[in-house]
């Protein structure tokens, strides 16, 4: 029985490492800000959860540690990328030129109107 | 008083979680901890208190785990697959989704999930919109949108926090 909950603990630690490779692969290969951050985020948050967890797996006494650890990661790793990309669009950075629709841009000149206005 | 009670059962939990024990003197010492810490942080940690505790919520909330657990990792399949080609297929464009949720906390819940699912990473939220960057533009219209992104969780969401 501690035998299978191990080495289903490797797996999970391996393919979290695979997600990371493939996250950092990704800022390497996107074209702009916004999209580089798309793998950035996606694919480090489920790489960081795989790996810690299944450190928690092979090790059953850390188990509740690494779900906690986990948690707080699921929970501030969007706020961060988030942030990350409201900044940058605000500091003038913008979109791929092979960008299809830019909602944000006509919301942003409404929202300053509305500043100046009041 | 329901607020400070809740901020005080969620720092202990999480106490016996770190510690991993229920020795006598370990659980004390939390108790302690936890008690200095709701005392000093209640007011900002939570805004509804215990009533966010209700089963219906809680099993909701369950739920949702797993929804939310499914959807990532298909966000970071089809991520994966999108890098390891030799050109990456790439239509994005920063789409407008409409919300009906209402709380702040509702919202924040809705936009972290989406960051985390299918090939998109929200921008801003402002008022009852959220602006997504879309690294697949499958539709312009907002209703439509809404549909494609964030429908499924917002009603999981509108049960757990509404």
């Amino acid at each position: 029985m501690m035998d299978i909950i191990e080495i289903i603990g490797y797996i999970l630690a391996s393919v979290g490492v695979l997600f990371l490779f493939l996250g950092g692969l990704g800022i390497l290969r996107m074209p702009d800000v916004y999209n580089r951050m798309q793998a950035g985020t996606k694919a480090t948050t489920l790489g960081a959860v795989g790996t810690i967890m299944g450190v928690g797996l092979i090790h059953p006494e850390w188990f509740f540690k690494t779900l906690i650890i986990s948690l707080f990661i699921l929970l501030s790793n969007p706020i961060s990328s988030h942030a990350l990309a409201r900044g940058s669009y605000r500091s003038g950075i913008k979109l791929w030129q092979k960008k299809k629709i830019d909602a944000y841009k006509n919301a942003l000149k409404k929202e300053k109107e509305k500043n100046e206005a009041a | 008083m329901s607020r400070f009670i809740f901020s005080f059962i969620i720092y202990f939990a999480l106490w016996v979680g770190f510690t991993t024990s229920l020795n006598g003197q370990e659980l004390f010492a939390g108790g302690l901890v936890a008690l200095i810490m709701a005392l000093l942080t209640a007011k900002e940690f939570s805004e509804e208190g215990l009533e966010n505790l209700t089963p219906h919520k809680i099993f909701y909330a369950f739920l949702y785990m797993f929804v939310f657990l499914w959807e990532m990792v298909k966000a970071n399949v089809d991520v994966a697959k999108r890098v390891v080609q030799p050109k990456i297929p790439l239509n994005p464009g920063i789409v407008e989704v409409p919300t009906q949720l209402k709380s702040n906390p509702a919202k924040l819940a809705l936009a972290n999930s989406i960051t985390l699912t299918p090939g998109t990473l929200t921008v801003d939220i402002i008022e009852d919109k959220l602006y997504i960057h879309w690294i697949d533009v499958k539709s312009e219209d907002p209703k439509k949108t809404f549909e494609h992104i964030s429908s499924t969780f917002e009603k999981y969401i509108k049960e757990i926090f509404e």
